[in-house]
């Protein structure tokens, strides 16, 4: 017989999810769940359309991270018209897109450290609920908050300038882009007045790199130890095994490091990705066919991205990337509070990958589209902000898509996040029939380590709305908590 | 010139030549008055409504009425504009008509004077369509959803000599804009992109035109409709 305690909905991470622990006679905990209700009716709904449209229609999955929408759906369709993978765009084609999956990198991992992050690590996992979030970082370190909208302001405009729009832009188009970047904007974003120029953005990812490290000289043990465990990684990485979030072969490690996939086109990712349905969630669980359901289990995102890639091609993010690879002695990183870590030299990787793409001259002259000979599918892969994004494809030869597939980073990450909030309630509830606002609290931050986008985005800026069932063993409602 | 006439539209003096309907009169003045079913080149058909006009306090529609010398118009006055926005909202909610993933926006008249009209929410509960979609021929698409009826292709898109587009009127609720998929299918690309234009809404499609004009760039981005007129 076991006691079953609901906590939801889980706040601070984009859109809802529920927690559900049973706990076992002696009030330990037996199972965790974590409930993510996923919108998968988009496939159906793209049924029938023409297919062009595709990248500008799926944008609406997410209010948080549509560029990443908008691109992958663009790589798939990019197959499709024959334009193929890669290379196979003009330079402008590729080159746009590129800046404009760095600005959205950018734009998304500064919120989510400043907005969502900063606030548990200031004032702690215990701290007082009603300073510990934005609004608290704000009046106690005004210069991070500060920081943390600006960032987001320059990826955003990054993201007009190459999109036509914040949100929902265009400009992504089956076999290349539909515009070059206007020259007066690429001198205002390298030079422009500070703080909002490049030079500016590149300092302060190094400053929130360097606010992080510090944090973590002096709460090493909890960082490292937070919700850590073993598993294996997958991303995308370029040929040449280098850091690259907008294209690459698929890759994944094992914990000790092992390739357990490699140099793999993604135009096959059937043959080695599955997704298992379980009962009691709306979210599927992927994993690597060849090891099975068990073993065959993938983290994506930062994390899994620093563990895959051999090395990042731009200079200061490499040198970081030596020191965060010093930490496990090169071995890949399993402790979950490292997802932050990861996440800031991308920022700082993303920044200077802005600058490289602002200083080519291709962003502004050049054939903007290509194609080929027609494809009836086409499957294509981003390294969104949370993790590898699969968009799959398939479409008539009246040019309505008949088969749409689609698989979030979010839904990679799922085995991966019920796993943290397994740890978390283990070592915070075991012996407890309450639940505190801090362990509630620890139960998000596990979660949100791993930014999971959910497909509505509220934000809970104040108060935590969060809701406590407690069952007894009977499945009687015994308690029932608001925070 | 003798054929030339003195009408007033909203108290304004205009001057047109005799047989000119009231809306390019009012065009060739400066004035802007809405239209939706009405194209120039095309047979006026009056069926939209979004024209009406007051001549002597009756409602007649300014692109089938001809002007008659000394006739006094009333166009922008509340009781027409109020009207006017609610034809707009009916026609909005009656279609399936998503503007950020439609790549008619910024060229759709009908979301121009969305826009014109600040149609913030809409009034009228959405009907949903589901009229459905012929993607058969070459290279067009035709989204039945979003048709609002105006029938400026039935009048206006003709393949030797034929009536590309055709009303149905059979179906009970469910009147509906036919397409002629063999004589469709004979259509050049550039008459496709013709008969795209003729549209007023994302209802025809050239197929694989798409997003291809950048956001910025649009006719309605660069000049709010109406305004190539009343700034003259
Ligand atoms: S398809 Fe377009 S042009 Fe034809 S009636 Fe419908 S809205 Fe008018
Ligand atoms: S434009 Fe005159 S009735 Fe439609």
């Amino acid at each position: 017989m076991s006691q079953k305690i609901t906590i939801e909905p889980v706040t601070r991470v984009e859109g809802h999810g529920k927690v559900t622990v049973h706990l076992d006679d002696q009030n330990n905990v037996s199972q965790t769940r974590l409930h993510i209700v996923e919108f998968r009716g988009f496939e159906r709904f793209v049924q029938g359309r023409p297919y062009w449209e595709a990248p500008v229609l799926v944008q609406r999955l997410c209010g948080i991270c549509p560029v990443s929408h908008h691109l992958a759906a663009a790589k798939a369709l990019d197959v499709v018209v024959g334009a193929g993978t890669g290379d196979g765009l003009t330079p402008t084609g590729e080159k746009m897109r590129r800046l404009m999956h760095y600005g959205q990198i950018f734009q998304s991992h500064a919120l989510h450290f400043f907005h969502l992050v900063s606030p548990d690590l200031l004032f702690g996992i215990d701290g007082d609920p009603a300073i510990r979030n934005v609004i608290g970082v704000a009046l106690m370190h005004k210069d991070l908050a500060v920081q943390g909208v600006m960032m987001r302001k320059y990826g955003q405009e990054i993201i007009r300038a190459t999109a036509g729009k914040k949100i929902h832009g265009t400009g992504a188009i089956p076999g290349g882009i539909n515009r070059h970047l206007d020259p007066a904007e690429r001198e205002s974003f390298l030079n422009g007045p500070d703080p909002l120029n490049i030079e500016h953005m590149i300092t302060w990812a190094q400053g929130a790199l360097d606010f992080f490290k510090g944090y973590y000289k002096e709460h090493k043990e909890f960082i490292d130890n937070f919700a850590q465990f073993p598993s294996n990684h997958l991303s995308i990485v370029r040929k040449d095994g280098a850091l690259d979030l907008y294209h690459g072969v698929l890759r994944a490690v094992d914990n000790e490091g092992n390739r357990i996939l490699d140099d793999v086109d993604y135009q096959d990712y059937n043959e080695y990705i599955e997704e298992e349905v379980r009962s009691w969630s709306y979210m599927k669980f992927p994993y690597l066919k060849h090891l099975g359901k068990e073993k065959g289990w993938y983290r994506v995102g930062p994390l899994a991205r620093l563990n895959t890639c051999d090395f990042i091609p731009s200079p200061l993010a490499q040198k970081e990337f030596e020191e965060y690879k010093a930490v496990t002695n090169g071995k890949p990183n399993d402790m979950c509070m490292h997802f932050h870590y990861a996440r800031l030299i991308e920022i700082l990787h993303a920044a200077e990958m802005m600058k490289e793409l602002l200083n080519d001259p291709d962003l502004l002259t050049g054939e903007l589209t290509t194609k080929g000979a027609r494809q009836p599918e086409g499957v294509g892969v981003i390294e969104a902000p949370r993790g590898t994004l699969f968009h799959h494809y398939r479409v008539n030869e009246k040019d309505q898509i008949t088969m749409a597939n689609l698989i979030v980073s979010t839904t990679n990450n799922n085995e991966p996040m019920n796993q943290s909030v397994n740890r978390v309630a283990k070592s915070w509830m075991n012996g407890h029939t309450e639940i505190t606002e801090p362990m509630m609290n620890a139960v998000e931050v596990a979660i949100r380590a791993y930014d999971p986008c959910l497909s509505c985005a509220t934000h809970a800026l104040g108060q935590m709305p969060l809701e406590i069932s407690l069952y007894d063993a009977s499945n009687n409602l015994i308690d029932k908590k608001r925070t | 010139m003798n054929d030339k006439i003195k009408i007033h539209i909203d108290g304004k003096e205009c001057w047109t030549t005799d047989g000119t309907s009231i809306i390019d009169a009012a065009k060739e003045n400066g004035i802007f008055i809405p239209s939706l079913c009405h194209v120039d080149g095309i047979k006026p058909a009056g069926s939209c409504r979004i024209c009406n006009i007051q001549v002597n306090g009756r409602n007649m529609t300014a692109c089938s009425t001809p002007a008659v010398d000394g006739m006094h118009i009333e166009s922008n006055i509340p009781e027409l504009e109020e009207m006017r926005k609610a034809i707009i909202e009916i026609m909005f909610v009656a279609g399936n008509h998503f503007c950020p993933a439609c790549e008619k926006s910024g060229n759709c008249e009908l979301q121009a004077l969305g826009y014109r009209y600040q149609m913030m929410v809409p009034r009228f509960p959405y009907e949903f369509p589901e009229k459905g979609v012929n993607a058969d021929s070459k290279y067009i698409y035709h989204d039945r959803n979003r048709c609002i009826m105006c029938k400026r292709c039935v009048r206006g898109v003709i393949k030797d000599g034929k009536h590309v587009f055709a009303f149905n009127s059979r179906g009970g609720e469910n009147l509906h804009i036919e397409l002629d998929t063999e004589l469709a299918s004979q259509l050049t690309e550039a008459e496709a992109l013709a008969a795209m234009d003729i549209c007023p809404v994302g209802a025809i499609l050239k197929k694989e035109r798409g997003y291809y004009e950048p956001i910025g760039e649009r006719k309605y981005d660069k000049e709010p409709i109406g305004s190539e007129i009343e700034n003259k």
